[in-house]
């Protein structure tokens, strides 16, 4: 599995990276929408994994922009504020995605991955 | 209540819940970057236990970054208390320096968003006034709203405190093309302060009187 982490707080989406990584997960990591869809140009990922609240390009235009280049990709959000107005935005749309509130236990995140690649309407 | 007094307590408390928000904001992205930083350690931890060795500095490292996360809470939540004890006297002396870095700290992830930086040009000498601290605090929030709204994304906003002979003063700036509508955009009625243009110098003041 192919997992992009995209999150402005560095030290914490370098740290998930590298416990994916550790886990046998194909994962990279950016702190910056931008950054992350300028990577997205030489490949897809399978699936990304957003923080909600960035500067410049929020988690949800970020993956609007996303799934124009890689039409199959899956989406989690995590976000600080846990509002159900968020909950609705993330999991609107059609497209597959799920919703955690930061922080998030790591076996609760990949239980979610799995989630949905084996159910693909992510609504286990 | 008269529908002037009942909109000053309606802003205050979208204000209330907008700092709030930011700030509990902040606070759980620097618990979730101790959350991985502890996890990554534990990590190291079961792989040493299986016989991998640990990389001392590593491990010291992000030891430093959990440390440095704790402050960052720490100090995130210094600054929400004294925000929400702003509320307890309606009428107090306070310095402006204070007032404005702890308008700035509040407001820093507010900025970040709009891709703004702000700089407090804090005074040498204290900038004292008597006025209702919160009301002061909501003022002085929808002024500088409004100007990272005129300054636009990618700018920086000075803030500069000033004594006058009626009171204090803030200056916004620069912002050679902010315009300010019929509408106050501060409410700066509510704790008898008026907000002008200085058009020589490229600034929005915020005039407030002593009470």
């Amino acid at each position: 599995m192919r997992v992009l982490l995209v999150d402005d707080e560095e030290e914490l989406v370098s740290a998930l990276g590298e416990r994916l990584v550790l886990r046998d997960i194909e994962a990279e990591w950016f702190t910056t929408g931008s950054a992350a869809l300028e990577r997205a140009e030489s490949g897809c990922f399978d699936l990304a994994v957003l923080d909600m609240k960035m500067p410049k390009i929020g988690g949800l235009e970020l993956r609007e922009k996303l799934l124009a280049k890689c039409p199959d990709m899956k989406f989690i959000f995590l976000t600080g504020y846990g509002s159900e107005k968020d909950f609705t935005s993330a999991t609107a749309g059609g497209n597959t995605a799920v919703y955690l509130v930061k922080p998030v236990d790591i076996e609760l995140l990949l239980e979610k991955m799995q989630t949905l690649f084996s159910n693909p309407r992510g609504d286990a | 209540m008269n529908t002037t007094l009942q909109k000053n307590k309606d802003t205050g408390l979208l204000f209330f819940g907008k700092v709030t928000a930011s700030v509990t904001h902040d606070v759980k992205n620097s618990l979730a970057t101790i959350n991985e930083n502890a996890g990554l350690l534990t990590d190291y931890a079961a792989m040493a236990a299986r016989g991998k060795p640990l990389d001392p500095e590593r491990v010291n490292a992000l030891a430093v970054r959990i440390m440095d996360q704790v402050k960052r809470a720490d100090a995130l939540l210094k600054n929400m208390n004294r925000f929400a004890h702003s509320v307890d006297d309606s009428l107090k002396k306070v310095d402006l320096n204070e007032i404005l870095q702890l308008l700035a700290a509040l407001s820093v992830r507010f900025a970040a968003m709009c891709e703004t930086t702000l700089d407090v040009r804090a005074s040498s000498d204290p900038v004292e006034i008597e006025t209702s601290p919160f009301g002061l605090l909501n003022a002085l929030f929808l002024c500088l709203e409004f100007a990272m709204a005129a300054a636009g994304r990618g700018r920086s906003i000075d803030l500069r405190p000033e004594k006058t002979a009626t009171g204090a003063c803030v200056h916004f700036g620069p912002l050679p093309d902010a315009v300010i509508s019929d509408q106050d955009p501060c409410l700066a009625a509510s704790i008898d302060a008026r907000l002008v243009k200085n058009t020589e110098a490229g600034t929005l003041t915020l005039i407030i009187s002593d009470r």
